[in-house]
């Protein structure tokens, strides 16, 4: 049982929702916006969070939307792992979500959900900053669009009452070659340990991780010194362990040198697999 | 829109008939089902989306009922473990023991059924995928997954073809 009880909004629009939230808001009641649940549901129920009010995107047309439209792949906020998954549209994506948790899970949690989660692995955020993929927001002001990059930085940062609407990928990066590993401590099923996406685009690779930090991350200063192809493998990867944006997570499912140490022997086999040498 | 302000009653469709229960729009299926409507099948384990004993099927679709509010399965088919008569795969678990103390056997039977509707020709990888849901503290996992794969109708084809 959640023991402070909470209302609940769906929305069949956009701007019905972000007027539900300011409305809630100048109330004092504490809204949030509900994808999955899965988060906000558990959270709750430990008293983890302070939430009146849900408001419940799953009914906005714009957040359901997944597919192509001419040279961009869209896909809504409120579509589920297992839809993501299942719709093959995006292999490096597909394969991202349905690594997430388990698969009757996926069939709820929503991409949105995963991307704003307070947890700190929110591993569908790996391919979008990958693809330098634009966000579509809906606020105050109404709809804006601008980068991944702009709006996330180890989490996402959105003005109050904002919701996402929308991720837009470009084509040239849905096919692109790409390596997704996920290493947990014991079951498959679990919070990764380290998870990497990596992708090579034009010419160069990118990578994104999950597990290493308290939050996920991509970064051009490690990649830069991965696809310096002046330099040996072994240097290039050992520099590479020390420009962590923070400091190495080192906890009961691994400590930071054994993380370094898994980081160190994958990022090995994505320069031997995207060709990097 | 839709709202649900304090508590209301609310209709639900669970395994064919139309059941009227008072809530909070807080409170998740799992506890309505069990409390409000007597369908104790739905088992409360980690009620925390690890451990799937609470496993029911919505829409055709397994869905662990700790993480989905009562409010949200409004308009939506929800079949409990009761709701399953003479499936298929309930038998399969009887034939090959697939269960010790049976604390996850509901859950599991419902992610097993759902799955010989969906993916009826489905992978073994898909078999794996979906499997993984669940726990078993008493570790029948094998039994079960021959439990599943002896209903899959690709497996039941190939069985006359042998005969
Ligand atoms: C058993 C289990 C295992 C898991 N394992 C993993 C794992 O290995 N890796 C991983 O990354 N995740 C994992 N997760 C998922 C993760 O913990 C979250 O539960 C999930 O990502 C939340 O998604 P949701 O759609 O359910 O979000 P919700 O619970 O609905 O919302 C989460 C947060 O996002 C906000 N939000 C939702 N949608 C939007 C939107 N469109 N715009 C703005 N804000 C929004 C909400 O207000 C809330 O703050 C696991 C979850 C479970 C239950
Ligand atoms: S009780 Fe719902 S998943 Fe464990
Ligand atoms: S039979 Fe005991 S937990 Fe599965």
């Amino acid at each position: 049982m959640i023991p402070e009880p909470f209302d609940y909004y769906q929305p069949d629009t956009m701007q019905e929702a972000e007027n539900v939230f300011q409305v809630l808001s100048a109330k004092g009641i504490c809204p949030a916006f509900y994808g999955g649940g899965s988060e906000i549901i558990t959270m709750a129920r430990s008293g983890s969070i302070k939430v009146h009010a849900v408001i419940d995107l799953k009914a906005i047309p714009e957040c359901k939307v997944l597919g192509f439209y001419g040279q961009k792949l869209v896909v809504g906020s409120a579509v589920t792992l297992s839809q993501i998954a299942e719709s093959k549209l995006f292999p490096l994506l597909e394969k991202t979500c349905g690594r997430i948790s388990d698969h009757t899970n996926q069939c709820r949690i929503t991409i949105g959900g995963n991307v704003c989660g307070t947890i700190i692995y929110r591993e569908s955020v790996l391919p979008l900053l990958l693809s330098d993929c634009d966000v579509v927001l809906f606020g105050k002001n109404g709809i804006r669009q601008v980068k991944i990059s702009e709006v996330f930085d180890r989490r996402m940062k959105l003005n109050s009452g904002e919701l996402i609407v929308q991720f837009i990928i470009g084509r040239e990066f849905i096919n692109a070659p790409f390596i997704h590993v996920k290493k947990t401590k014991n079951e498959k099923i679990d919070y990764p340990l380290l998870t990497l996406a990596a992708m090579k685009h034009l010419d160069k690779i990118r990578m994104a991780f999950s597990g290493l930090c308290k939050f996920p991350f991509r970064s051009t200063v490690i990649e830069d010194l991965i696809n310096n192809t002046n330099s040996e493998i072994k240097t290039r990867i050992e520099n590479a362990a020390l420009q962590m944006p923070d400091l190495v997570l080192n906890n009961v499912d691994g400590s930071d040198q054994y993380r370094l140490f898994v980081f160190k022997n994958t990022i090995e086999n994505v320069i031997e697999q995207l060709g990097g040498r | 829109m839709i709202k649900y302000e304090g508590k209301c009653i609310i209709d639900l469709y669970v395994n064919n008939e139309v059941r009227s229960v008072t809530v909070w729009p807080s409170d998740v299926l799992l506890d309505i089902l069990r409390e409000q409507l007597g369908l104790t099948g739905a088992k409360p384990g980690c009620k925390n989306g690890d451990c799937g004993a609470c496993t029911v099927i919505i829409d055709g679709w397994p869905v662990k009922s700790c993480l989905i509010l009562a409010v949200e399965a409004v308009g939506h088919q929800i079949t409990t473990v009761e709701g399953l008569i003479n499936a298929p795969i309930q038998q399969a678990f009887v034939d090959f023991s697939a269960f010790q103390c049976g604390y996850c056997t509901s859950g599991f039977l419902m992610v097993c059924h759902s799955l010989s509707l969906i993916h009826p020709d489905a992978p073994e990888y898909v078999i794996e995928e979906w499997l993984q849901s669940n726990l078993c503290r008493c570790t029948s996992y094998s039994e079960i997954r021959k439990a599943v794969e002896s209903i899959l109708p690709k497996n039941q084809n190939q069985e006359l073809k042998d005969q």
